[in-house]
């Protein structure tokens, strides 16, 4: 961990801090999160509005199946009933065709939206993942330092999910319910208004119950997902540091912690999970309360002959025995929908808040890049004029390109010079006091200090992994504001403490430094950071596959890996980071040793606590609470007799 | 298996079987009720009797209370019993794995038991839900509505026994190809989050290195993998609900066409319209029943994966077991290695150790010097037990550290780890696992010891300031002192430093180590280094090289005597820049 910007970092602690995976505490639906979801729609709305038509169709057969009992009965078995009836069992037949073909077409929409529905719902989710990783990536370094990993993660498990089970899911089935729901109203007003005045009136009465019980079990969905983070976060933190817990016997403490939060779990998740899963019953059997009810009010109206009221106006009677049996079946299938939608809104509340969450990442702003020097492969003629080149050269240059459009060409040589940089990771505590310093090229220079002085942040400040708040630094001449971050940071390798290897093969992750690199390039590569020997006794060598950073493979040897990482790009700037702490002194000289011839002639910036690394460089800074105290080779710091001077004696005191 | 998962039910068991018994309840009513609705109409509406309209009323009533009562409860015991579970899922698997020895944490990733105890567990409490709600329901709907159906008119209902294979045979072939397409799209989703991890952790590399381009096209990749395969899983699961559709409403036209013959050419005796009516419903019902039971079917196989690696969490016994009536108390602090042995898996060709022998009294402070790979750790490991010897002994207060209660053990042999870890909580509370009850006073003196109190009093809050999951908040150099800290307050008779000062300067580990010289003489202290000064004022350096003792001595004894040595600390004093 680089320690100085860690320590400097705001505290993120207290209980809200795992806040991205619980939600908001309300379950409410915001209106720019919807409108924002529906331009990922985008490129799908002609996809839409087929799926639209489908939905409508499919709803359409489904009403039209629920009617046909009625037609049934009414149009057909009741008059064939009669004597000398003109209706035929051919009329039947035709009449059973053509609600046939409306089925087939219902079915087949609904195969159609179905279908449509996989590709957008994964399109869209796909787009969204693909934004959000790539946005990602342009976020400065800050945003990681700054927040946690398990609530990052959870934008692409968590939020995404909850997103798919909404678009593909709840989505499609609220809109035939709504379809469902209104052809069947119309349906309903049909047959009787006065009937279906009652049924609006109840269902008002069911929602308000509903709506009670969905606040209720909203609210306890928010607390079983805040106890779901927090027995998963104590599940990830102490599995993590189960041989320390092994080391201090504090497995029963562990157990007992881990009960109470357990306990809680399951507390909430049953209350929460009660009122999800009673919604359904009470839906449904209020639909056969509102059966009855209608059944009754049906026939006190048709026996007391009230004038029945429909969409088309007043009748001359009262409802027939046949409607009220009609209306009867719809008032069931009204209520279905209504139950279907009412069990999707904790789905969708639940992916509204994760696609806030999504939108707060995509929203978060980029590092800024307002560089527009460009580093090119270079070439000089005889006379010292400078010429981009397409192919790789083995010599740099700046390209400059200036207001009145001429360009010009600085040869990259690894000048580094900052002159009275200040710096704070948090406004106020400054982590650097005027610091100045010039690195000429093909110089070592090396940071020594206490942990905390600061020597990580001046190389966070080199490679523009954080600006700085005051001061200039420049490269070969140039201010690094200028210079585009891709390209500063391509003239540079970097070699940092804490070592992240990539999944794949071993040969894979030493080429990460060079995409192009070929196998012996690769291997020259491990063979100068002495890495080659342990590779070979991998079970398949080079082509052994890492997994999970590389777990299998010892902190030294994870080192050495990284080291070989950057030596195949072949940088003209080196930063080594505390890049040798966990190598035994034999190997590091072994590696120093190769990685002077490599770096012969360039930059290389040295971070480390033991003084043997940094001993033979050219300058040696002794950084003390963001001051430079001492600067000088070895042998001038050792004659002040300063700090650099204790530092060493407190090592070596026989000499 | 499934065996084995049903032991995790315990008290939830009487939750688990009522649910069914519930549902049963619950079914039976919804299967009765079409059936009095249908007489409803019949006799009531049709007749126009309303006499009977509310005779019938108050029995439909009467069943919808009944049935919600049913409904409701069983909800409320599928909720208790499925949540409870989970809850003694969660706990056993991490019982289990507190119980886990060294070796076990190593064979699974701890990534990998984090999942485990998270989605596996999920997937597998939401299979039960659905089989303790679902499983019992659907079979029971399908056949309570086809004895219902067949009661009101055989023929019409050997209607559905024409249909029911199609449909089956429909779901059976829909499952056996979106199945594999799942499987495939979780695997892939592993390596989406896989992809995801490394970057949000390495993002420095990534970014110093430039290879924003090169990651985003690699996620864009595995993101296109997971579209196509979950499109093609959806487009095959599409087919379900309009098969299910044209099931239904193939039965619904036979039988209003067979049905209406029926009734006109027998005059409505041996079939009324109202039965017909209840017909369509149990139609629905049927067939629906049908259809849940291919869901379950599906989020079974789904969640089979899932519940085998919960199992093997379960399962997996730890390597370490304690004897009876082992020894509890520690004597003092010697150390014996005996032609110790060890290597880390069973059939290594290779020893990490190799036949070592040593013997350390009590109070002495021994260093251990090596290459990178020399199995310095590994040695160190062998005195708390944290793995076991293959061949030969420990002991330790002369005793086989195998005779001992671990828990006994590990009191007082304190390790400081290499990868060390502090935990989310104050300062205070993570010294305090050393000593539970330790004083204040004890904590700043254990800190004062481990160099930790000059910065600890340089917080705002002190000892009472909050140290972030993982120790993020505090520097390398700073977590290891105050791990020092935490193993001091246990005033082990063993303590053992694992490289612990590595990222410690110097001359605060030289008074960290005069510290212990003074204030803990009586302790044997084993430290692991890098550097010769951290060791150089031990009463013996052990120098390893690959798995074996290469010399035993002091610092002036082993500059003369082992060449691995001189060269170490020739390396270090002349920086390595000649040939030394």
């Amino acid at each position: 961990m680089a320690e100085e910007k860690t320590r400097q970092m705001p505290p993120m602690g207290g209980p809200g801090r795992r806040g991205g995976m619980v939600g908001k505490p309300d379950v409410k639906i915001n209106k720019d999160t919807v409108k924002r979801l529906f331009g990922y729609f985008g490129k799908y709305k002609f996809h839409l509005i087929f799926v639209m038509f489908f939905i409508i169709l499919s709803a359409v057969a489904s009403v039209a199946s629920s009617l046909f009992l009625e037609t049934l009965i009414d149009d057909y078995i009741t008059p064939m009933l009669l004597p000398n009836s003109s209706v035929t069992f051919t009329d039947l037949f035709v009449a059973l065709c053509k609600i046939g073909c409306l089925y087939i077409c219902g079915a087949l929409a609904g195969l159609l939206y179905n279908r449509i529905m996989a590709n957008v719902s994964q399109g869209i989710l796909k787009k969204i993942r693909d934004r959000m990783f790539a946005h990602m990536q342009t976020l400065p370094i800050k945003y990681f330092d700054s927040h946690n990993f398990g609530d990052t993660m959870s934008f692409y498990t968590n939020d995404t999910d909850a997103l798919r089970q909404m678009i593909a899911q709840s989505v499609p089935q609220a809109m035939s319910s709504l379809v469902t729901i209104v052809s069947i109203f119309f349906s309903m007003l049909r047959q009787s208004v006065w009937l279906t005045l009652f049924v609006v009136v109840f269902l008002f009465a069911i929602t308000r119950i509903i709506g009670f019980i969905g606040k209720k079990s909203g609210s306890y969905f928010v607390k079983q997902q805040r106890s779901v983070a927090s027995v998963n976060s104590f599940i990830e933190e102490m599995i993590n540091g189960q041989k320390v817990v092994k080391v201090f016997c504090h497995e029963d403490k562990n157990k007992a912690e881990f009960d109470s939060r357990n306990e809680e779990l399951c507390h909430n998740m049953t209350t929460a999970n009660t009122y999800g899963n009673i919604v359904g019953p009470i839906m449904n059997n209020m639909g056969y309360i509102l059966y009855v009810a209608l059944a009754i009010l049906g026939g006190v109206l048709a026996i007391k002959g009230v004038t029945n009221l429909t969409l088309f106006g007043f009748e001359d009677e009262p409802i027939t025995l046949g409607a009220i049996a009609s209306f009867l079946t719809m008032s069931r299938n009204f209520v279905m929908p209504i139950s279907h939608i009412s069990q999707q809104i904790n789905a969708i509340a639940m992916a509204m808040a994760g696609a806030e969450r999504i939108f707060s990442l995509i929203d978060e702003s980029p590092e800024t890049d307002d560089g527009y020097v460009t580093l090119v492969n270079a070439r000089t003629d005889k006379d010292g004029n400078i010429t981009e080149s397409e192919t790789r050269t083995g010599e740099w240059a700046w390209k400059h390109p200036h207001g009145d459009g001429t360009v010009t060409y600085t040869p990259l040589k690894g000048d580094i010079v900052l002159d009275d940089v200040d710096f704070a990771y948090v406004e106020g505590k400054t982590v650097l006091h005027n610091v100045s310093l010039y690195a000429q090229p093909g110089q070592k220079v090396a940071f020594v200090g206490a942990t905390g002085a600061g020597k990580t942040t001046i190389t966070n400040l080199i490679n523009r992994f954080y600006d700085i708040a005051d001061g200039k630094i420049r490269y070969d001449g140039i201010n690094i504001n200028k210079i585009k971050k891709a390209d500063l940071r391509r003239s540079m390798g970097i070699v940092l403490q804490d070592v992240n290897l990539f999944t794949g093969t071993v040969m894979d992750n030493i080429r990460y430094g060079k995409l192009d690199a070929t196998d012996e390039e690769c291997i020259a590569a491990a063979k100068l950071a002495n890495a080659d020997g342990f590779i070979r006794m991998l079970p398949d060598g080079y082509n052994t596959i890492l997994e999970g950073d590389g777990s299998g493979l010892s902190q030294g040897q994870r080192q050495l890996i990284s080291i070989a990482r950057a030596a195949v790009a072949d940088p003209p700037v080196m930063i080594l980071d505390e890049a040798t702490s966990s190598i035994d002194t034999r190997t590091e000289a072994i590696v120093q040793r190769g990685m002077d011839a490599l770096m012969h002639g360039r930059t290389v910036f040295v971070i480390a606590h033991r003084l043997s690394t940094v001993k033979n460089s050219d300058v040696i800074m002794v950084l003390e609470q963001g001051r430079i105290i001492e600067r000088g080779n070895h042998e001038k710091l050792i004659a002040e007799k300063g700090k650099y001077y204790q530092l060493y004696t407190g090592t070596f005191e026989l000499e | 298996m499934i065996k084995r998962l049903a032991k995790c039910v315990r008290e939830y068991k009487k939750s688990a079987i009522m649910t069914p018994v519930f549902v049963i309840g619950e079914v039976v009513m919804e299967v009765v009720i079409p059936l009095l609705m249908a007489s409803l109409i019949d006799n009531g509406i049709n007749a126009g009797s309303m006499n009977f309209v509310l005779k019938m009323g108050v029995a439909l009533l009467v069943c919808a209370v009944i049935s919600m009562f049913f409904g409701g409860v069983a909800g409320r015991t599928c909720a208790v019993a499925s949540a409870g579970f989970a809850k003694n899922l969660r706990h056993d698997m991490f019982y289990s794995v507190q119980n886990y020895a060294f070796s076990n944490i190593d064979k699974f990733s701890t990534a990998s038991l984090v999942t485990r105890l998270t989605t596996d567990v999920n997937n597998v409490q939401q299979s039960f839900m659905m089989i303790i709600r679902m499983a019992v329901r659907s079979p029971m709907m399908f056949i309570f509505s086809f004895i219902f159906a067949y009661g009101i008119n055989a023929k019409l209902a050997s209607v559905f026994l024409c249909v029911v294979p199609f449909l089956m045979l429909g779901m059976f072939l829909i499952i056996r190809k979106a199945h594999p397409l799942f499987k495939r799209v979780f695997k892939t989703y592993d390596k989406l989050n896989g992809i995801v991890e490394e970057n949000v952790r390495g993002i420095r590399v990534v970014k110093s290195f430039n290879r924003q381009g090169f990651e985003t096209d690699k996620f864009q990749e595995i993101s296109s993998s997971i579209y196509n395969d979950f499109v093609k899983a959806e487009k095959t699961i599409a087919f379900n609900a309009p098969l299910m559709q044209m099931s239904v409403y193939t039965c619904m036209m036979l039988i209003s066409w067979f049905g209406a013959k029926l009734i006109v050419d027998t005059g409505a005796t041996e079939l009324t319209t109202g039965e017909l009516m209840s017909l369509f419903t149990y139609t629905a019902q049927l067939l629906n029943s049908l259809m849940f039971l291919s869901m379950i079917f599906v989020m079974m196989t789904m969640s089979k994966a899932s519940a085998e690696r919960i199992v093997e969490v379960l399962d997996e016994k730890s390597d370490i077991t304690e004897k009876e009536n082992a020894e509890t108390t520690v004597k003092d602090g010697s150390i014996v290695f005996e032609n110790v042995d060890f290597s880390y898996s069973k059939n290594a060709d290779k020893l990490c150790l190799d036949n070592i022998n040593i013997s350390i009294a009590s109070g002495e402070t021994i260093g251990i010097i090596g290459g990178t790979g020399s199995s310095k750790s590994t040695f160190v490991q062998l005195i708390p037990r944290l793995y076991d010897v293959r061949n030969g002994c420990v002991k330790v207060g002369g005793t086989d550290v195998r005779d001992y209660s671990i828990e006994a053990l590990r009191n007082e042999v304190a390790m400081v780890l290499q990868k060390n870890v502090l935990f989310s909580g104050t300062i205070k509370e993570n010294l305090r696992w050393g000593k539970d009850d330790a004083t204040d006073e004890e904590i700043i003196n254990a800190c004062k010891l481990a160099c930790a109190d000059e910065f600890v009093e340089k917080f705002p809050d002190k000892y009472d300031t909050y140290i972030e999951q993982g120790g993020a908040n505090v520097s390398g150099g700073q977590k290891q002192r105050l791990c020092i800290a935490r193993a001091l307050l246990k005033k082990p008779k063993i303590l053992i430093l694992d490289d612990s000062t590595s990222a410690v300067d110097t001359a605060t580990d030289s008074k960290i180590r005069k510290a212990f010289r003074e204030e803990i003489p009586e302790t044997t202290k084993i430290i692991i280094a890098q550097r010769v000064s951290s060791v150089q004022d031990a009463d013996r350096i052990i120098v390893l090289d690959d798995g074996r003792i290469s010399a035993v001595g002091d610092h002036d004894e082993l500059l003369k005597t082992s060449s691995i040595y001189r060269e170490v600390y020739e390396s270090q004093v002349k920086g390595g820049d000649d040939n030394g």
